[in-house]
């Protein structure tokens, strides 16, 4: 009975891991520092953010849904990321890709995100190139230039080397 | 004493139990656990959808509309994400009055294949309803990488 117990645990175990796992689907490409596309788009509390507003921080714009299994691994980690290097110029910017602001509203609740969450569209993905795929995200320099594109699941040890290196030495 | 411990051990196993439990949903919900003969790949998709003469599929997408105005195989439908009780909802009245041999072929594409939380409910509600000639289009990692880049036919808008 113990060992059947065992047995069940490690399978779960061994499951869970494989659907958490960090990293495993993610791609870093290093880009030739093209200007970020500029967007105005509303907030979930109705107001508009303008990504142009933010020159001067490193801007980390992360495209992601309430339906993306991997950007729920993803999240708690850019929220310490933001509590970490937001007082020395990081601002992460969500776009969320869901069909509507209701789902996108509860996942903000639940993981009680610290950062600025927008409505994307078709429109905002065709800005930067088709987000066909969730999460994807943007690192921007202090001079609004594209400085990486990370595509799935991004470890938070790779963001914070990029993020570390745009950021002035403290 | 004894009492307490053996209180512990209870609820360390009613924690492993649940915990396995949910672990197990989830891995079943998932688009690995739809067998290997159920999908296809999308050069062979390609494939059949350029040669005359051969039957072409209803092909229907059941993730995100966001992702489908961007970009999606042309002539699919838009039916919602197949993950919500809505959107499998749409996906039976859209197939309900059609012969269960019909060709459908789902796919979605928002997320690594391990990931997507939409092509397996959709797979499993048309099985639940007598489809027989049901393919799932198998997208490693995502419609951009696994389509779009590769430069199949792309339709955008709605």
């Amino acid at each position: 009975m113990l060992l059947i117990a065992v047995a069940v645990i490690g399978a779960a175990a061994a499951l869970y891991w494989v659907e958490h796992k960090h990293g495993s689907d993610a791609a870093v490409h290093r880009t030739a520092k093209q200007p970020a596309p500029d967007f105005t788009l509303p907030q979930l509390d109705g107001q508009d953010l303008r990504l142009s507003s933010f020159r001067g921080k490193v801007v980390l714009l992360d495209f992601w849904a309430s339906w993306c299994e991997p950007c729920r691994v993803e999240t708690p980690h850019l929220i310490e990321l933001q509590e970490k290097y937001g007082d020395r110029g990081l601002q992460i910017i969500g776009v969320s890709m869901d069909d509507s602001p209701d789902p996108a509203r509860a996942f903000v609740q639940q993981f009680h995100m610290n950062y600025p969450v927008v409505m994307g569209n078709a429109k905002t993905g065709e800005l930067y190139g088709g987000v066909l795929g969730l999460p994807i995200a943007f690192l921007i320099d202090r001079d609004g230039r594209i400085y990486s594109k990370h595509i799935g699941a991004t470890e938070p040890e790779v963001f914070e080397k990029d993020i570390a290196s745009l950021l002035p030495k403290p | 004493m004894k009492m307490k411990t053996a209180g512990r051990y209870v609820d360390l196993i009613v924690l492993f139990a649940t915990i396995t439990g949910l672990t197990i949903a989830q891995a079943l919900a998932q688009a690995t656990a739809i067998p290997t003969s159920d999908l296809i790949n999308p050069e062979d998709l390609i494939k059949l959808l350029q040669t005359s003469g051969k039957e072409k599929p209803l092909m229907i997408q059941v993730g995100s509309h966001v992702l489908f105005s961007q970009a999606h195989i042309p002539g699919s439908e838009y039916i919602g994400p197949a993950s919500s009780e809505s959107g499998l909802q749409q996906l039976r009245q859209r197939v309900e009055s059609l012969p269960r041999k019909t060709f459908i072929v789902l796919y979605c594409g928002c997320c690594p294949w391990g990931h997507c939380p939409n092509v397996k409910p959709a797979d499993d509600a048309l099985k639940a309803m007598g489809f027989t000639n049901v393919k799932v289009l198998y997208i490693p990692e995502n419609f951009g990488t696994n389509w779009v880049d590769k430069g199949y036919p792309v339709a955008k808008g709605d």
